[in-house]
């Protein structure tokens, strides 16, 4: 999926409006921080909820950041939805609480956010797991 | 501490995954106004952190302080309690009272001596005022400060009254309230003023001391620079509307339905240092000039004393609207001088405060 109609200039904000003033300036640090990527391979977060955004603000940042190909959503403590920007390398990732609260909204400009890696110190245990359910698929279950 | 077990060790027993973990550490840093890079340091803090004892007094209070923290969101007061913090005595959120609630804070006293955090919310009676007008079990507000003030590492006083006196302080103030730094003077004070604080602020402040287990840098008036840093006028989503001389001039015209700078309405914003323009308020839902209301400045002392709220009383009667307007035309040089101007005027009104009794009070009516 691609960004589509965010690139249709009749659904662009009037560039210059004081009202948009905040959201360009992130997708100003959007644009260091991937050609900072591109020449260190370091990765960027920025929290998109300590920013002075007015209304409509933060909509028109995504809808300009457009949907990508993936999506994901991780169940820990809450859900975490994932999504790629219609950006190749710019990610946005929702941290919700078990209430469906937001917590953060980051953009992580990164080869893939970190929240879905497997932790390290998982994997060291995985084999363990893996043959704890050996065993118990050996006596019948799960 | 209150407990041996670290905080990682008490996640992990209920079942939390380390993404679970860092996700929460990326919503702390976030509620501490740290960079989100930092989320795996204060995953490395928090796993060692043990539990600190904090005794919680309230004295004179509304009672919106303790409302607004059980409003935090990130984490919730079910994480903080249970996780973050041993709140060992709160007479608004404990289930004992009376006597039993007073055994437990002595107990929680005696047990972490020298280690718990003391929270404060309210102001008090002064030394010189009658100790009558708030007490707890039969001990004056004074009193019960000075003895848990004893063994004390450091206290945090919460919302206006407890920072700066507050409401029971405005003038005539009737009881004789003082500010906790009035009383505290051989231990670290972290003031947290608003009325409320932002929630957010609150848990970010004891996540701080949590994670760092030292005090945040502090501000002139004690305030933690992490939150009180900037003024809102200068993280104000309208600041563009300001800059171009655009004012909402009545609370239903056109500037005001156009979203324009609410500073001739009253706003207080450029003389007041808070979080709200960034945190916001229910959830990162709104905050008060995003529904269309000035700042009152509430995190500013003798805020109650500093006139009426929707009068421009942040314009300067030096400054007259032709050269606001001016200043909206030139960039914010005159603007910034006005500024400067309102805030030498709120520090002054700090020095105007008057005590004075009930008798003087009614003789004056």
């Amino acid at each position: 999926m691609t960004g589509g109609s965010v690139s249709d200039p009749a659904t662009m904000p009037a560039a210059g409006g004081p009202d948009w003033d905040a959201a360009k300036a992130i997708l100003n640090e959007v644009r260091h921080a991937l050609r900072h990527f591109v020449a260190t391979g370091e990765s960027t977060l920025i929290d998109l909820r300590a920013q002075p955004f007015a209304p409509g603000d933060l909509e028109r940042l995504l809808a300009w950041l457009g949907r990508g190909e993936v999506e994901a959503r991780v169940e820990a403590l809450g859900p975490t939805r994932v999504w790629e920007s219609a950006v190749p390398g710019v990610w946005l990732v929702d941290h919700r609480d078990g209430d469906d609260q937001r917590l953060t909204l980051q953009i992580e400009v990164a080869e893939f956010p970190e929240i879905l890696r497997s932790p390290a110190q998982d994997i060291e245990q995985a084999v363990a797991i893996l043959d704890a359910r050996l065993g118990a698929a050996a006596d019948g279950g799960p | 501490m209150a407990a041996s077990k670290t905080l990682g060790e008490r996640l992990r027993e209920r079942g939390v995954s380390r993404r679970g973990f860092l996700k929460y550490c990326a919503a702390t840093a976030s509620l501490m106004a740290l960079p989100p890079s930092m989320a795996p340091a204060i995953a490395a803090a928090l796993e060692r952190a043990r539990r600190p004892s904090v005794i919680w007094l309230s004295f004179q209070e509304c009672t919106g302080c303790t409302e607004s923290l059980t409003r935090s969101f990130s984490p919730t007061i079910e994480d903080l309690i249970l996780d973050v913090v041993s709140l060992d005595y709160h007479h608004t959120l404990q289930a004992a009272s009376g006597e039993a609630a007073e055994r437990a804070r002595e107990e929680a006293m005696r047990a972490h001596w020298g280690e718990y955090l003391l929270v404060v919310d309210g102001s008090l009676p002064g030394p010189r005022a009658n100790p009558g007008y708030s007490t707890i079990a039969g001990i004056s507000n004074l009193q019960m400060l000075e003895e848990a003030l004893a063994g004390a590492a450091a206290v945090i006083a919460i919302g206006t009254c407890a920072a700066f006196g507050g409401l029971p302080q405005a003038r005539p103030n009737p009881t004789g309230a003082v500010s906790v730094s009035d009383i505290v003077t051989d231990k670290p004070v972290i003031n947290v003023p608003g009325c409320p604080p932002v929630p957010m602020v609150i848990t970010g402040v004891l996540a701080q001391y949590l994670v760092f287990g030292q005090l945040p840098e502090l501000d002139e008036y004690r305030r933690p620079r992490a939150f009180y840093g900037q003024a809102i006028h200068d993280r104000c989503y309208r600041r563009p509307f300001y800059d171009k001389g655009l004012f909402a001039e009545t609370f239903d015209d056109e500037g005001a339905r156009a979203g324009w700078c609410l500073y001739r309405l009253g706003c207080k914003g450029p003389s007041t240092y808070n979080a709200c323009a960034t945190m916001r308020w229910n959830g990162g839902t709104s905050w008060p000039v995003e529904a269309g209301a000035p700042c009152l400045g509430c995190s500013e002392a003798s805020f109650w004393d500093a006139g009426g709220f929707y009068r421009a009383l942040s314009v300067p009667a030096e400054i007259d609207g032709a050269r606001i307007l001016a200043a909206g035309a030139v960039g914010a040089v005159v603007g910034g001088a006005a500024v400067a101007l309102t805030r030498r005027r709120v520090r002054a009104g700090e020095q105007a405060r008057e005590p004075v009794t009930v008798d003087e009070l009614e003789q004056r009516q």
